[in-house]
């Protein structure tokens, strides 16, 4: 190697270096400056993969001038994250654990958004023949071992209303027929599909994925499998670098009567998911 | 269900989707950026560890070839507690949810990698080099960057096995980056939330792609690697 390709070599390492050090310190400033105008929200899976979001975000973000970041995990995850004051608004569905975080200090000014209903989905032929029983009833005889039933199992919304279910239903769910996956809405139904098992699903993630799917909806319409939506502000006296002012303002927006408008016009294969309170 | 996902990832490629792109132009940062991070740190560290024998070396080394292994999602949760806003650093610079968070959770997990690698490279070859340079009357900085370029093929051996951990990982980046639509969603994360919505072609397509452009990045190193 001559002496002059050594110098290029060692030049060009050089302003490699250079380059990573510049753009990451740029990097860096820049994100750390964008974070003060954006709102983050964690919100569930099912929100987020219906497609609704993507309807009402826009308008906010055009009215407000706040662009919003949406982090879609399940409603544990989102809770958890809203407790450690990462994100600005929670948009969840589980009514006793939203009652703990605002009880607790960590969230303000929850409102009732939307609701939508949970089904139990199940194989056509199915074999444990539940169709149009009571939810209580038709998970007592897939108990019996008659199915296989496939839980969330992740601490989700969707998760503790099943869990809540069984303990109704007086059934400890464990056994060989009871899978707990671990995984979003998405996920378990297509695990539920694969399987040709029972799964207790929100109807807006089950009707955007219907047609790929060969799950039908077995068990429906009981108050019992009502799934309410609620909006919650991470507390600034206990989180002061969340964008309350942003948080506040989205609250405002999915409770006004033209968020509620887009909500109860949203239709997904015909069917319409979420109704407005 | 897989030659329709091959067509339809090469139709996407060319479909003109500037989200598809987006996605490809950041994981290409977020992992490049890391990579080059640790590289920074990794490559004078392995090449040190690598030249000297100290007491205690060989824990060193045992801790080194375990953190190799760290898993992803590992890495993601420590490095979300760190930088969230409840710890002393997320009060003070809020990195959370970014590409930034990412790249420092990507160089965390390529960092052992690289500085593991490099060190066995320079323990197992360094020797003779040295003993050359010297007899030629170089200085210790002439020999720090005779190792350098002769031992460029070891080096760049680290870099694409690391690389290639970050760019494919996903467990990490969901964690810390939360897989925000138009600003840190990478193809990993792309993968994910297709598959959750069912939409297995689009995903399979999104693989292929990945795969793609880590086919295209080590074709490069590979040339520079063996150019003389």
């Amino acid at each position: 190697m001559t002496k002059q390709t050594r110098l290029l070599h060692k030049r060009m390492a050089f302003s490699l270096v250079f380059l990573c050090v510049f753009g990451l310190i740029l990097s860096l400033t820049l994100f750390a400056q964008e974070k003060k105008e954006d709102l983050v929200l964690a919100t569930t899976t099912s929100t987020k993969d219906s497609g609704l979001l993507n309807q009402l975000l826009p308008i906010f973000e055009a009215e407000e001038g706040i662009k919003v970041k949406v982090i879609a995990v399940g409603t544990g995850q989102a809770i958890k994250t809203g407790e450690m004051g990462d994100c600005d608004v929670i948009l969840v569905h589980a009514r006793a654990a939203e009652d703990k975080f605002v009880d607790d200090g960590y969230g303000v000014h929850r409102r009732d958004v939307m609701y939508n209903d949970f089904i139990l989905v199940g194989p056509k032929e199915d074999p444990a023949h539940v169709q149009g029983l009571p939810i209580l009833e038709a998970l007592q005889v897939i108990a019996k071992g008659k199915g296989i039933f496939v839980s969330r199992g992740d601490d989700s919304g969707t998760h503790k209303k099943e869990l809540e279910l069984w303990q109704k239903a007086g059934i400890k769910p464990q056994g060989k027929w009871y899978k707990a996956v671990g995984k979003g809405m998405g996920d378990t139904l297509v695990m539920t599909n694969e399987l040709g098992a029972y799964t207790l699903a929100d109807r807006g993630t089950y009707a955007a994925m219907k047609k790929r799917l060969a799950l039908v909806s077995l068990v429906y319409g009981e108050t019992a499998l009502f799934n309410p939506y609620g909006v919650i502000a991470v507390n600034p006296q206990r989180h002061p670098g969340v964008n309350y002012q942003g948080a506040m303002a989205f609250i405002e927006f999915i409770t006004s009567p033209r968020a509620k408008k887009v909500i109860n016009n949203y239709k997904v294969n015909g069917e319409q998911l979420f109704i407005a309170e | 269900m897989f030659f329709s996902s091959v067509k339809e990832g090469i139709k996407l490629i060319f479909s003109g989707n500037p989200e598809l792109y987006m996605i490809i132009g950041r994981t290409l940062f977020v992992s490049l950026s890391a990579v080059c991070i640790a590289g920074l740190i990794g490559i004078p560290l392995g090449i040190s560890l690598g030249l000297r024998e100290f007491p205690g070396k060989t824990w060193v080394t045992r801790i080194l070839y375990v953190f190799m292994g760290l898993p992803p999602v590992f890495v993601g949760l420590i490095v979300f507690i760190l930088l969230s806003r409840s710890s002393p650093i997320g009060r003070r610079i809020y990195l959370l949810f970014t590409p930034a968070a990412m790249i420092i959770a990507q160089a965390i997990l390529a960092l052992p990698i690289i500085t593991g690698l490099i060190m066995t490279a320079v323990e197992e070859k360094a020797e003779p080099i040295i003993l050359t340079s010297k007899g030629l009357g170089a200085n210790a900085l002439q020999i720090k960057l005779t190792l350098l370029t002769e031992l460029k093929i070891s080096f760049i051996a680290g870099v694409v096995a690391a690389l290639g951990r970050v760019i494919a990982e996903v467990g990490a980046v969901t964690l810390v980056g939360g897989d925000i639509e138009g600003y840190t969603r990478v193809l990993t994360t792309a993968i994910v939330l297709e598959t959750r919505k069912g939409h297995f072609q689009l995903a399979l397509a999104l693989g292929l792609i990945l795969l793609f452009i880590s086919f295209l990045i080590n074709t490069a190193l590979y040339h520079w690697q063996y150019r003389r």
